[in-house]
């Protein structure tokens, strides 16, 4: 008899595929009610793209002024509010939820289960652990509301349904004043972006430089793909730490994963398993890489990554 | 504003792979090199170059978890740490009892502001802190990769999904570190000699009021699905054919 919240991910005008991918999740509980709770500035919208998510039976829109951006103090206390009746309260595992769902969860006086990458029952749920070195089976107990994030790269977005019933609901909840929202700064430019892009080509230390790196941008641009680095690039100053791909960074579910001189520690792994296709270019054939790629080409990147760049350009001309 | 607390754990260290038992029932952790969680030491960088500054005049470490975690303290002292607090209490605690440790903590230190890591690299949680600043009633900052402080707010950029976020929040505070927020130092023999005799007082979980009770029961630990073995290919040409043979090229 699970009652299932799923909290929406938005940027205040569209739906982020996160929440159909938390919806995917849920499905799993068999749940008798499944409600997406939109808290925006507005929202009509956001909550409309909500209720056609197939399986979602109910979506209410807490429409308020304090909703404009999602800041975890504002919203948390809301979420308590609306968590009531509910036997789970679900968000992603995005920057988003992982800032928001502890913070209600403590609210509630409750624990929580992060990144699940796979419902067994209502109550058994499986995460990775050590950096993806284990996944662990975890039994919450059922006389308590299990909270939890979803793993986005193990689930799929729901399809498209008929649309569920929206109730806008006003809460009457006391909200702090201690935090304000400054600003937001996009990264990646005309890129895509690197958590939802079809296809992520990433570099690593063997690149030498931010300069060298550029060669693996060169290649992205040319793929069309997101731009992706391992934590010992970002460590090296090459690029920015929003790039950084793994257990730490960014886990990625892309169909084509292009991975340039980064010799594939577990962390990184972690952030890339799921993806459809791993090619790997280095020059050392030991690299663990290797032991994930489906294509691996043992190469000098610096002679390699050109030569790929000119046929890649070649064959689009053809 | 006196004091900035640190909230720290011991983990096996960040370089050392660590394996499934082979009955399942949890790590094998043992004998292997244990050290302070990565995003943790960066939170004890952080609080220190605080100090540095002249913000705040104490930097407080806390753990909460077995005498072990004594090691890790005594080098987050000999970093520059003036004093350190463990929490006695069993290592494998949930991340609630965890901040509701550090909350009673909170109370009794009264800092400005309390800086601990997004994550540790054990369990991958993510939570303690966020759950820390909703008990403690006050605002979060977290994944953090810049902090700066000017009287009594805190301007804190935040590294999210879409890029780089900026919050400014009143103190006192708690924020979690990301890794651009600093490269920490390196610690000096001469200092872990000094940090020998910095004071580490001993607190009971149960002096704070916590009950170390779980909530949740791990049932099973498994070794991540493998993927199966690829392809050598010996050059470029070798390579697109294998890339458009999979359809990955359209």
């Amino acid at each position: 008899m699970s009652r299932v919240l799923v909290v929406a991910e938005h940027d205040g005008a569209r739906l982020d595929d996160a929440t159909a991918k938390c919806v995917r999740c849920a499905l799993d509980l068999k749940p008798n009610a499944l409600v997406v709770a939109v808290l925006a500035n507005g929202g009509a919208d956001i909550a409309a793209q909500a209720a056609r998510l197939k399986g979602v039976t109910q979506v209410v829109l807490v429409d308020a002024p304090h909703n404009a951006e999602p800041l975890a103090a504002i919203l948390a206390p809301q979420l308590k509010s609306l968590a009531e009746g509910f036997t789970h309260l679900f968000g992603p595992s995005s920057t988003f939820g992982k800032d928001l769902l502890p913070r209600a969860a403590a609210l509630l006086g409750v624990g929580q289960i992060s990144d699940v990458l796979a419902v067994l029952s209502p109550h058994r749920f499986r995460r990775p652990i050590q950096a993806g070195n284990a996944v662990v089976t975890v039994e919450a107990d059922p006389q308590r509301l299990v909270v939890a994030t979803v793993r986005l790269a193990s689930y799929r977005g729901v399809d498209e349904g008929e649309p569920a019933p929206i109730e806008k609901r006003t809460l009457d909840v006391a909200l702090p004043g201690h935090t304000r929202f400054v600003e937001r700064r996009a990264s990646g430019g005309e890129r895509p972006d690197l958590m939802t892009a079809q296809r992520v080509v990433s570099g690593g230390r063997a690149l030498g430089s931010a300069e060298g790196f550029k060669l693996v941008a060169e290649l992205a641009d040319v793929l069309g793909a997101a731009l992706g680095a391992s934590r010992a690039a970002v460590d090296s100053g090459f690029v920015a730490n929003d790039l950084q791909v793994g257990q730490t960074g960014k886990i990625i579910a892309p169909e084509l994963y292009v991975a340039v001189g980064i010799s594939g520690a577990i962390q990184h792994l972690t952030g890339i398993k799921d993806a459809r296709t791993i090619v790997a270019i280095n020059k050392d054939p030991e690299a663990p890489i290797f032991e994930v790629a489906d294509v691996g080409l043992v190469a000098d990147l610096f002679k390699a990554v050109p030569e790929l760049i000119g046929a890649l350009r070649a064959k689009r001309t053809r | 504003m006196q004091t900035i607390m640190v909230g720290i754990k011991r983990v096996v260290d960040y370089n050392v792979r660590v394996r499934v038992k082979p009955d399942g029932s949890g790590m094998a952790t043992e004998g292997l090199k244990m050290s302070i969680n990565p995003f943790d030491e960066i939170a004890i960088e952080a609080a220190l170059r605080l100090k540095e500054s002249g913000v705040f005049t104490h930097v407080v470490l806390a753990t909460i978890g077995p005498a072990e975690a004594e090691q890790q303290l005594r080098t987050g002292l000999a970093m520059g740490a003036d004093r350190a607090i463990r929490v006695n209490a069993p290592a494998a605690l949930e991340p609630l009892t965890v901040a509701r440790a550090l909350h009673g903590l909170a109370l009794r230190e009264q800092p400005g502001l309390i800086v601990l890591g997004k994550q540790a690299v054990d369990d991958d949680h993510g939570q303690t802190g966020q759950m820390l600043a909703a008990l403690w009633d006050r605002p979060q900052a977290t994944f953090a990769s810049e902090l700066t402080l000017v009287g009594n707010v805190a301007t804190v950029t935040r590294e999210i999904d879409a890029g780089l976020e900026t919050l400014s929040v009143d103190l006192p505070a708690v924020v979690t570190t990301d890794l651009r927020l600093n490269q920490p130092r390196y610690v000096k023999l001469p200092e872990i000699l000094k940090a020998k005799s910095k004071p580490l007082a001993v607190i009971q979980l149960a002096e704070l009021g916590v009950e170390s009770a779980r909530q949740f029961t791990v049932r099973e630990f498994a070794p991540p699905p493998a993927r199966a073995a690829g392809m050598r290919v010996k050059d470029v040409a070798e390579l697109v054919a294998a890339l458009e043979a999979r359809g990955v090229l359209q």
